[in-house]
């Protein structure tokens, strides 16, 4: 912050604290489940859970949520729901599937076309839920079913009656964009640190953890890319102002419908990207993909500081809400405890992440 | 505060060319007149109170000067051109700035971000075009300070400031961003006592930097504190325009309420409202 001339002192204005600074960050809860939950597991969990392989098996689901967590908090702040993308991700693997196995569509075909239709799907939601002024809550729930039956359907079609499609890797072979979007990354750091003794090895000299999966840094960036747009470019402003006050944002000049839009395209292409990365890894598709997974994206956004009723809240947060989310799915089975304790923790987080923040907003905002 | 002088007033003179002329305006919605034929005029560097009970016509009458709506009849004068505008936007290009109620303020953002909603400023080109966080930080420091208002910093939010003090942002966000003409919709109405004399400075000051302040209140006290010229809209018409000195508050508070119903009321609740 540059200066341009002394501060007035005002007695009545008390110095600001590095704890009351630090509880103004939406993404503080997040940060602090996380740290919790990771002692708790370093306490409870084997030891195998944090080596390197136990790290990449808890965050390659991690990563797959989060890509569509940090969407969903975009929108979120933005100021509306999206519960379409779990049935998004279906539906557009059953897309990608039938670009490439039924019409034999190379990557660099198949791929852009897959989320031009995932985007129009984004504007025809957002288009509804803007032009009507009805709850998006409500559209989206419609297109949930909706996106989930046509996947059902669409599948049967494609494969005269099957509700999965297989033959993916085939239909691929090496085609030259697949490791961006499947496999491991940094595989020739991994095996040279093998061969180093840095990091596990087989007995045959080969590495453990064969490198870093795609996802995760397709993860990784696309918080920093965000968490870029929210804070320091005015998009970002444009998404806070829309959640904040639609009316206030646009009679200031935002341009609250094309935000809004752009952000229901944003979340149908994260559900795309996870659609792709899946199919690919799995080698085929099915309808149950991305089941549940708009609830997940919603509970992961909210435990990352997210107010539900927009205009506050972070992609960083999102990013370790979707961490502790698969820390938690995975870290149980490293411990004694039983598995199926999984959902009453992930409730009682939720709850617990809820009240923190309506608490956080209420000192933000100064009411009392 | 009573009718007395509180703020130096500035003298704009009649010679002074007014930036925005009404001229009869008539404003129809269906077969109900909510205004019968308004004249005003708003000269820079004033404060021109528009005066008016509860459905005087006070509102529509702004919606009108602000492009809301479009006026039934009668002409509007943009520093002497003939005008008719279309939308809000159009207005506010033109330099007619509205402070509503409502404040267009989002308490959750932080002062800065408010400040410069919609019209962030910028830095680098294409990919790397970013927000210049710190020039709008300094900017947003400096408007405030002018105004009398010390922020903790730059990130504080909306919502943790008073309501006197969201009016000062919402006024220095509008003189900053060119307005020549700012409407303030009964900004003191909500306000304590203490809020309402910082507003009033507020308007002081904006009026000293040669704005044209139009000041709508019902109250007769804040508007004796600050106008220059004060109008009475009575059941869409205007009872006419008066300059300080001219009148009392006393007699606008009569033209106000329709003098003879005020009078009897004001026998039975001894002398009080």
């Amino acid at each position: 912050m540059a200066d341009v001339s002394p501060i007035i002192e005002d007695e009545r204005l008390k110095r600001e604290g590095f704890a009351t600074k630090l509880m103004k960050r939406p993404e503080l809860g997040a940060v602090a489940g996380f740290v919790a939950i990771t002692l708790f597991f370093l306490v409870t969990a084997s030891g195998t859970m944090f080596t390197l392989s136990g790290i990449m098996n808890f965050m390659t689901p991690a990563a797959q949520l989060g890509i569509l967590a940090i969407g969903a908090a975009l929108l979120m702040i933005g100021g509306e729901f999206d519960l379409s993308i779990g049935s998004m991700v279906a539906f557009s693997g059953l897309v990608f599937g039938a670009f490439v196995v039924t019409f034999g569509m190379p990557l660099v075909v198949a791929i852009p076309a897959t989320f031009a239709i995932a985007a129009a799907i984004g504007v025809l939601n957002g288009s509804i839920v803007l032009r009507t002024g009805l709850p998006s809550f409500i559209v989206t729930l419609a297109f949930l079913f909706i996106l989930r039956g046509a996947s059902l359907v669409g599948l049967k079609v494609a494969t005269g009656g099957s509700t999965q499609l297989r033959g993916v890797r085939d239909a691929i072979g090496d085609d030259w964009l697949a490791p961006l979007f499947s496999g491991d990354a940094f595989t020739g750091l991994f095996s040279w640190l093998a061969e180093q003794g840095v990091i596990d090895r087989f007995p045959s000299g080969l590495p453990k953890v064969p490198g870093i999966p795609v996802e995760i840094l397709w993860f990784v960036a696309f918080a920093l890319v965000a968490t870029y747009v929210l804070l320091r470019t005015p998009q970002g402003n444009w998404i806070f102002a829309s959640g904040g006050d639609e009316n206030a944002a646009s009679n200031s000049g935002v341009p609250v419908r094309r935000v809004k839009i752009s952000l229901f395209v944003l979340t149908a292409c994260c559900a795309t990207l996870v659609a792709v990365i899946t199919v690919i890894d799995a080698g085929s598709t099915d309808a149950r993909r991305g089941f549940m997974k708009e609830f997940e994206a919603i509970i992961a956004a909210v435990i990352g500081g997210c107010l539900l009723t927009g205009g506050y809240g972070s992609a960083i947060g999102a990013f370790f809400g979707a961490i502790i989310f698969g820390m938690v799915t995975l870290g149980l089975t490293y411990t004694d405890i039983d598995q199926d304790w999984f959902q009453v923790f992930l409730g009682a987080m939720l709850l617990a992440a809820v009240l923190f923040n309506n608490f956080i907003r209420k000192r933000v905002t100064g009411e009392r | 505060m009573s009718g007395d002088t509180t703020f130096h007033h500035g003298d704009p003179g009649t010679d002074a060319a007014p930036i925005v002329a009404m001229r009869d305006i008539e404003k129809h919605f269906g077969n109900i007149i909510a205004l019968a034929g308004v004249s005003f005029d708003i000269r820079p560097g004033e404060c021109h109170c528009l005066l008016g009970d509860n459905g005087a016509g006070k509102s529509t009458f702004i919606k009108t000067m602000s492009g809301v709506h479009k006026p039934t009849k009668g002409e509007i004068l943009l520093e002497g051109r003939p005008l008719s505008f279309s939308s809000p936007r159009d207005a506010m290009e033109a330099g007619i700035a509205t402070v509503y109620q409502d404040l267009a303020m989002i308490p959750l953002m932080s002062v800065t971000r408010n400040f410069f909603m919609g019209r962030e400023p910028t830095r680098g080109k294409w990919l790397f075009k970013r927000m210049d966080i710190e020039r709008a930080n300094a900017v947003t420091m400096d408007e405030m300070r002018r105004m009398g208002i010390n922020l903790r910093g730059p990130d504080q939010a909306v919502g943790t400031l008073s309501g006197g003090e969201r009016q000062t942002v919402a006024i220095a966000r509008a003189v900053y961003f060119g307005a020549k003409v700012l409407i303030l919709d009964e900004p003191t109405s909500a306000l304590g006592v203490r809020q309402t004399s910082n507003v009033l400075a507020t308007i002081d000051r904006v009026r000293k930097q040669g704005v044209g302040v139009v000041f709508i209140t019902h109250n007769v006290r804040h508007a004796m504190a600050v106008g220059d010229r004060f109008t009475v809209l009575n059941r869409g018409k205007t009872l006419g325009t008066a300059r300080r000195g001219a009148i009392t508050g006393n007699e606008l508070q009569d033209l106000m309420a329709g003098g003879q119903e005020m009078a009897s009321l004001e026998g039975s609740l001894g002398g009080t409202v």
